[in-house]
């Protein structure tokens, strides 16, 4: 049996098989394979009894469900007002440069991936951005480089 | 921090760790009681809408059904607002003590606290908090449990028929109001679902009378609030203060000296112009003179060195991203709000545009299906009306 279709039927059984647990096991596969594929979809609608269209519209509704594959260490810097005035563009131009890709990619070694998200609630120590769950803020060209050398060091 | 010249409340976010007290105290009275000291308080919604919150806990105990539920809604997404982030950090019990004691006056034995994806770092100490509380509850006899429901990032989840499609497994789309949450919230039941920051606001009630909290604030709007202070400011941060304050206090306390416009309740909030500083209020339609504007509490400055245009255009990026897209006025209105906007500042469009776009967003206020889709046109027509060269030249 595949290692998908097993987290897929552990989370059905720990969570239940009735609609409302649907976000989280969507949620519990994210965590595990980084991203919700197609497959594991139809694997969570089979294994739920609901049809795959439910579980790719609400799959696709949510910002933070990525439906394809995303480096280990997900960035995502905050693009809105108190970011924006703070200066995140300088930001995101550090962060493209320290780590070599372009907003919304992936480093080919697939270990960072690089997106823009919506107010994660720092605007008073704007600029800010996450790192999978991590916050980091009031940040600067410097702290930028430094962020992203210590992560680099991560295997 | 900042110039004091607004009074500083330290209601909030006091310690006052024996919860226990609040709650055996409160066992004390009868329902009717609770609810009645609920009223008298004058406590109004701190997620922005302001709906009594006496009133909904009195509606939700009136339904009838076997299972009811208790929701904090903890998912805070309008830009500018970091508030409740802050409560559930350093004094969630206040908040649990809210749910459960609500839990017991309307009979709901389970309560949520939909967390935004966001915040995802604070579960592990919420939890831990959860369990001390739960084990407090056990002893007291109270049959009420909280868990936390994690939201993935969709700001309109934040609306609260779309938080129960979302805790149901849809996708976060409004649903269509009546019914209420009083009568059919989550899964259909009577639901309770109350901000944050109202829940912290009824532990002080809980435990010191609605007269401890309605001797702050105004007429009609009663009580402190807090405020998320970001943007052009010497002092960004959060503080606690009385509702019916002038903006231009707000603006003298907390400006840099050179503050142009305050945007008062986000990007779905209003955008105030100097010249009207004097004569807003901020609290809950009634008593004041002038204009009075209610908020979530995101207050955000900006000095004359900003351009209202690059603002304006942020706003509705994010609405553009954010809407859900059920209904046409929202999901197209802020569309064309954004292209309708860039066109005439690239002189692609005529000046007069603006006043077509000012007619789409009456349009979007009488048709959009949410509270959400009726208000993305406020910043809209607040920064045109006011700021309108900035947006043509």
């Amino acid at each position: 049996m595949d290692e998908i279709k097993t987290t897929v039927q552990n989370l059905v059984k720990k969570h239940g098989k009735s609609r409302e647990n649907l976000l989280p096991v969507l949620q519990g596969v994210a965590e595990k394979e980084r991203y919700v594929s197609e497959y594991a979809m139809t694997l969570i609608a089979e294994e739920m009894e609901i049809s795959a269209a439910d579980v790719f519209g609400t799959a696709t509704f949510y910002s933070f469900m990525d439906t394809t594959q995303r480096g280990k260490f997900i960035i995502r810097i905050c693009r809105t007002i108190s970011c924006y005035m703070k200066g995140k563009n300088q930001i995101l131009l550090a962060l493209e440069e320290a780590l070599k890709i372009k907003l919304g990619d992936t480093t080919p070694d697939k270990k960072f991936t690089l997106l823009e998200t919506n107010c994660i609630g720092w605007c008073h120590k704007a600029p800010a951005m996450l790192i999978n769950d991590e916050v980091y803020t009031e940040l600067t060209v410097e702290k930028v480089h430094s962020i992203i050398a210590e992560y680099k060091q991560l295997s | 921090m900042g110039k004091n010249i607004l009074k500083r409340i330290d209601l909030i976010f006091k310690e006052e760790d024996d919860f226990k007290k609040v709650l055996e105290k409160a066992l004390q009275s009868t329902n009717t009681e609770l609810i009645n000291e609920m009223i008298a308080s004058g406590l109004k919604g701190r997620g922005g809408a302001g709906f009594p919150t006496g009133l909904k806990w009195k509606l939700t105990s009136e339904a009838q059904s076997e299972t009811k539920f208790v929701i904090c809604n903890a998912d805070e997404g309008e830009p500018g607002t970091f508030k409740d982030r802050e409560i559930l950090t350093r004094v969630p019990y206040k908040v649990l003590t809210g749910m459960a004691l609500c839990g017991r006056i309307i009979g709901a034995k389970e309560g949520f606290i939909y967390l935004r994806h966001e915040y995802k770092y604070l579960v592990k100490e919420l939890n831990k908090e959860i369990d001390r509380f739960h084990a407090v509850l056990d002893e007291l006899g109270l049959d009420f449990r909280v868990k936390i429901f994690l939201g993935y990032g969709a700001y309109i989840c934040g609306e609260e028929s779309a938080l129960f499609e979302s805790m149901e497994g849809k996708r976060g789309e409004p649903r269509n109001k009546p019914p209420y949450p009083s009568d059919f919230g989550y899964l259909g039941k009577p639901t309770v679902i109350n901000n944050v920051e109202t829940l912290a606001h009824t532990f002080t009630i809980f435990q010191h009378g609605s007269s401890k909290f309605n001797e702050l604030g105004v007429k009609d709007s009663y009580g402190s609030k807090l405020f998320s202070v970001s943007g052009d400011t010497p002092t960004p941060g959060i503080y606690e203060l009385e509702l019916g304050m002038t903006v231009e206090d707000f603006a003298n306390d907390f400006g840099d000296g050179d503050t142009k416009a305050v945007q008062v309740g986000g990007a779905s909030g209003f955008c105030v112009p100097r010249k009207k500083f004097r004569e807003t209020h901020i609290g809950y339609q009634g008593k004041l003179v002038g204009i009075s504007l209610p908020t979530g509490g995101s207050m955000m400055l900006f000095n004359s060195s900003r351009s209202m245009f690059n603002l304006l255009t942020n706003y509705l990026e994010f609405f553009t991203e954010e809407s859900c897209g059920q209904c046409t006025p929202c999901r197209v209105g802020t569309q064309q709000l954004l292209e309708g906007s860039r066109a005439v500042k690239r002189g692609e469009k005529p000046a007069a545009y603006l006043d077509k776009l000012l007619a789409l967003t009456e349009t979007m206020k009488a048709t959009a299906k949410c509270g959400l889709g009726q208000s993305v046109a406020n910043s809209f027509q607040s920064i045109v009306e006011n700021f309108r060269e900035e947006m043509i030249y």
